[in-house]
């Protein structure tokens, strides 16, 4: 399973797993997860997971590409390549790449704005981020919708919102779109716990129990809404419990292979008896946006105490290192590799023109305005955006 | 981009327009807008012991740091945090006011009507407040034969283009709201004014949408006078004078549209310039004044033309000096297209835009 959905990879697949043969890649795993799951009115599944050689490989490789990829995201924000808003995901791997790993491309993903790793994760590549992010023809979104608006139909991706919470309604059409055509595929919505507390989650929570569709919605618990920490914002910081009649399961989101086991049994779960909430313990080692650094609501110490405790890149280096799937040197050089990918897509992302002036009254309607005016600045706007 | 904030700084405002305890501007400092909107929520806090400050992160300060300082001046229990739940904190607004009112309602006159200010960090979740705003508070005092009311409420909120802010944080919605009788609109254009604007609209007895223009909240600076004073609602201002044409704008806008006046000024033309302010219930005579005597008319704002406020102004003017005006209306505007990402420069309504229809207005 882990085979067909390496996504990151595939180009490099065969130079650099090579190496490690020594373990034949698919001869299982077998490893517990770091804490046992919680539920909530539902057995919880057990904390024995299968996992091989291969797939503990590509899960360290695609994280890392994620993190090279934000902090490069950083950077770029930084040198005002990238406008507008930005929000990025390191620290937060684990879920995307343990979701992916647990289901197909039939099932679909629904995000917020927190979205460039989510696409990165259903097939999208480095260079249509990146040419999204600074708004280049060659983006995901044609550089129409910067940061906040990823999407890859083709692989069940939705989006890509802005607005906080908006996005799980939107999921409940999805599930019932699939539970109408017989896909046996699931929707997962996800959603931070800031937006746990909007209203429109709750209706969204109630028609999909009402309706009995696979809807399985992700809340991504990195523990401050904005800056606002979770405590502060709600009565009940136990997420998976919010559901109510409806089940849930706490998970530690920083273990990619704890959330493999948990959207598996998640996505049965769902495909049976109607939805579950998962609530994914995790953390945002960046601000929520560029232009929150990050450090006026909590503490350095505790930044840093969760990347030495619990992150999720180290938890699997260590589970590779302990195997003796690579070496140490060999994790290294797989790095220095993804460093390499990520300047390359930057650099080849940067060609990519910006898209063209009539861009900007096309997919308004189906059928354009037939005006295409640019007023008295013309020239000068030329020059700003070229 | 730069826009010439000097000029905002330049242009006197105070002296003729205060209606309560101002004086003219004596022991002003040098203020951006964020620090005078905080300047003035902090004397509400101080003048009222009713009021109270609530919103998204507005206890350690907001996105903006508008609220900076207050949570530690006036305590948790007036300045405090909510959850990430617009409706329901709307709602809470409404009730609260509601609640206040009824207690007290003989004190509901100006300067003691008791209020709170609610705060959005984001302008991104107008939508599910719609219902809240437009079904609950704008309606109260009509539905309840006016024994009930949430005048007390103000809902501060920022609006329009930051040069890179995209398709949801860009917008500038004021004419959705000015489409419902019972709310105040109400937009200032530099610090001097948001303070007293905004001191205005917390105490005025009716609920107030007071957008704050995002671009200025650190560009313009100006002095700001550090007592306590309020600047009138529905009285738009000449902020220039002249003969040939009448421009009407609101907010940021007005910095561009000075701009404009001035290019326009250089090639013989002399343009009268009015800061709208509030947009409901708008001053109309103000207008009306300077279009007799200009015969022409000039709006612009950044919201999309079809449907955005200067539509209301064309037809009211229009219908008041249909004799008297020399030539069409122009409106210059957003273009009508969701606020776009990158091709932010060619959505705005720019000054060479503003410039080229005051001249084509004057040619006709």
């Amino acid at each position: 399973m882990a085979l067909t959905r390496s996504n990151l990879l595939r180009p490099l697949t065969t130079s650099l797993y090579r190496p490690f043969s020594s373990t034949s890649s698919d001869s299982i795993i077998t490893v517990e997860t770091s804490i046992p799951f919680t539920g909530h009115n539902i057995e919880p599944p057990s904390r024995t997971v299968e996992t091989s050689s291969f797939e503990l490989l590509t899960f360290f490789k695609d994280m890392a590409t994620m993190r090279r990829m934000e902090i490069a995201a950083d950077s770029l924000y930084k040198s005002k390549l990238i406008r507008g808003f930005c929000h990025l995901y390191d620290g937060q791997e684990a879920v995307s790449i343990g979701m992916e790993a647990a289901i197909t491309r039939k099932d679909c993903i629904i995000t917020a704005y927190r979205d460039h790793c989510i696409y990165l994760g259903r097939g999208g590549t480095l260079v249509e981020t990146f040419a999204e992010l600074m708004g280049r023809q060659a983006g995901c979104s044609k550089g129409k919708g910067g940061s906040m608006h990823f999407y890859k139909k083709e692989n069940g991706f939705y989006g890509g919102h802005g607005i906080v919470g908006a996005q799980v309604p939107l999921g409940c059409g999805l599930a019932f779109g699939q539970k109408y055509n017989k896909d046996e595929a699931v929707t997962f919505m996800m959603y931070g716990d800031g937006a746990a507390n909007q209203g429109q989650l709750f209706e969204a929570l109630n028609m999909s129990a009402l309706w009995d569709l696979p809807a399985i919605l992700v809340c991504e618990n990195n523990h401050y809404g904005m800056g606002t920490a979770e405590w502060r914002a709600a009565k009940s910081a136990a997420y998976y419990k919010r559901g109510d009649y409806v089940p849930g399961l706490k998970v530690d989101g920083m273990d990619a292979l704890a959330v493999k086991q948990a959207c598996k049994f998640a996505k049965e779960h769902a495909l049976k008896n109607g939805p579950i909430i998962l609530e994914m313990d995790t953390y945002r080692y960046h601000g929520h946006s560029m232009s929150d650094p990050g450090s006026t609501y909590r503490t350095r110490d505790e930044i840093s105490g969760v990347r030495q405790e619990r992150d999720p890149i180290e938890r699997i280096r260590k589970l590779v290192l302990s195997h003796e799937l690579a070496t140490e040197k060999e994790l290294k050089d797989i790095e220095k590799e993804i460093r390499k990918e990520v300047d390359e897509a930057i650099a080849k992302a940067k060609e990519s023109p910006m898209p063209e002036p009539s861009e900007l009254f096309t997919n308004v309607y189906v059928k354009g305005f037939g005006t295409e005016s640019f007023g008295a600045d013309r020239k000068e706007v030329r020059a700003v955006l070229l | 981009m730069s826009i010439p904030m000097l000029r905002l700084a330049k242009w006197g405002l105070i002296s003729k327009r205060c209606f309560s305890n101002t004086t003219t501007c004596e022991s002003g400092k040098t203020v951006n807008l964020f620090s005078a909107i905080n300047q003035a929520l902090d004397i509400a806090l101080d003048t009222d012991p009713r009021s109270y400050i609530f919103g998204e992160d507005v206890s350690f300060g907001g996105v903006f740091r508008c609220t900076s300082g207050l949570a530690d001046r006036y305590g948790k229990h007036r300045v405090f945090n909510t959850p990430l739940c617009e409706q329901g904190i709307v709602g809470f607004g409404i009730g609260l006011a509601a609640m206040i009112c009824i207690t007290d309602r003989e004190t509901a006159q100006l300067q003691k009507s008791s209020l709170q200010i609610i705060s959005f960090p984001l302008l991104i979740r107008h939508e599910s407040l719609w219902s809240q705003i437009v079904n609950e508070a704008a309606k109260f005092r009509y539905r309840s034969g006016n024994q009930f009311n949430c005048g007390g409420l103000t809902i501060r909120s920022p609006y329009g283009a930051v040069g890179h802010g995209g398709h949801y944080h860009s917008q500038s919605p004021e004419s959705f709201f000015c489409h419902v009788p019972g709310l105040k609109v109400v937009i200032p254009r530099s610090p001097q004014q948001a303070k007293g604007l905004l001191l205005s609209s917390i105490r005025d007895p009716n609920p107030v949408i007071f957008f704050e223009p995002k671009w200025l909240y650190r560009l313009a600076v100006e002095e700001v006078p550090e007592h306590d004073y309020m600047l009138p609602l529905s009285e738009a201002e000449v902020i220039r004078q002249g003969n040939d044409i009448t421009l009407v704008g609101w907010g940021a806008q007005l910095a561009l549209m000075e701009k404009a006046c001035d290019d326009a000024e250089k090639a013989g033309i002399s343009c009268e310039l009015i800061d709208l302010k509030t947009l409901i219930p708008w001053d109309k005579e103000t207008v009306e004044a300077s279009v007799r005597k200009t015969g022409k008319l000039l709006v612009s704002h950044e919201a999309p033309v079809t449907g955005g406020f200067g539509a209301e102004i064309s037809a009211s003017i229009a219908e008041r000096c249909f004799s008297r005006l020399e030539a069409p209306v122009a409106r210059i505007c957003g273009l009508d297209t969701p606020f776009p990402l990158v091709f932010e420069p060619f959505y705005m309504p720019t000054k060479n835009k503003i410039l080229d229809a005051i001249k084509a207005t004057v040619n006709y």
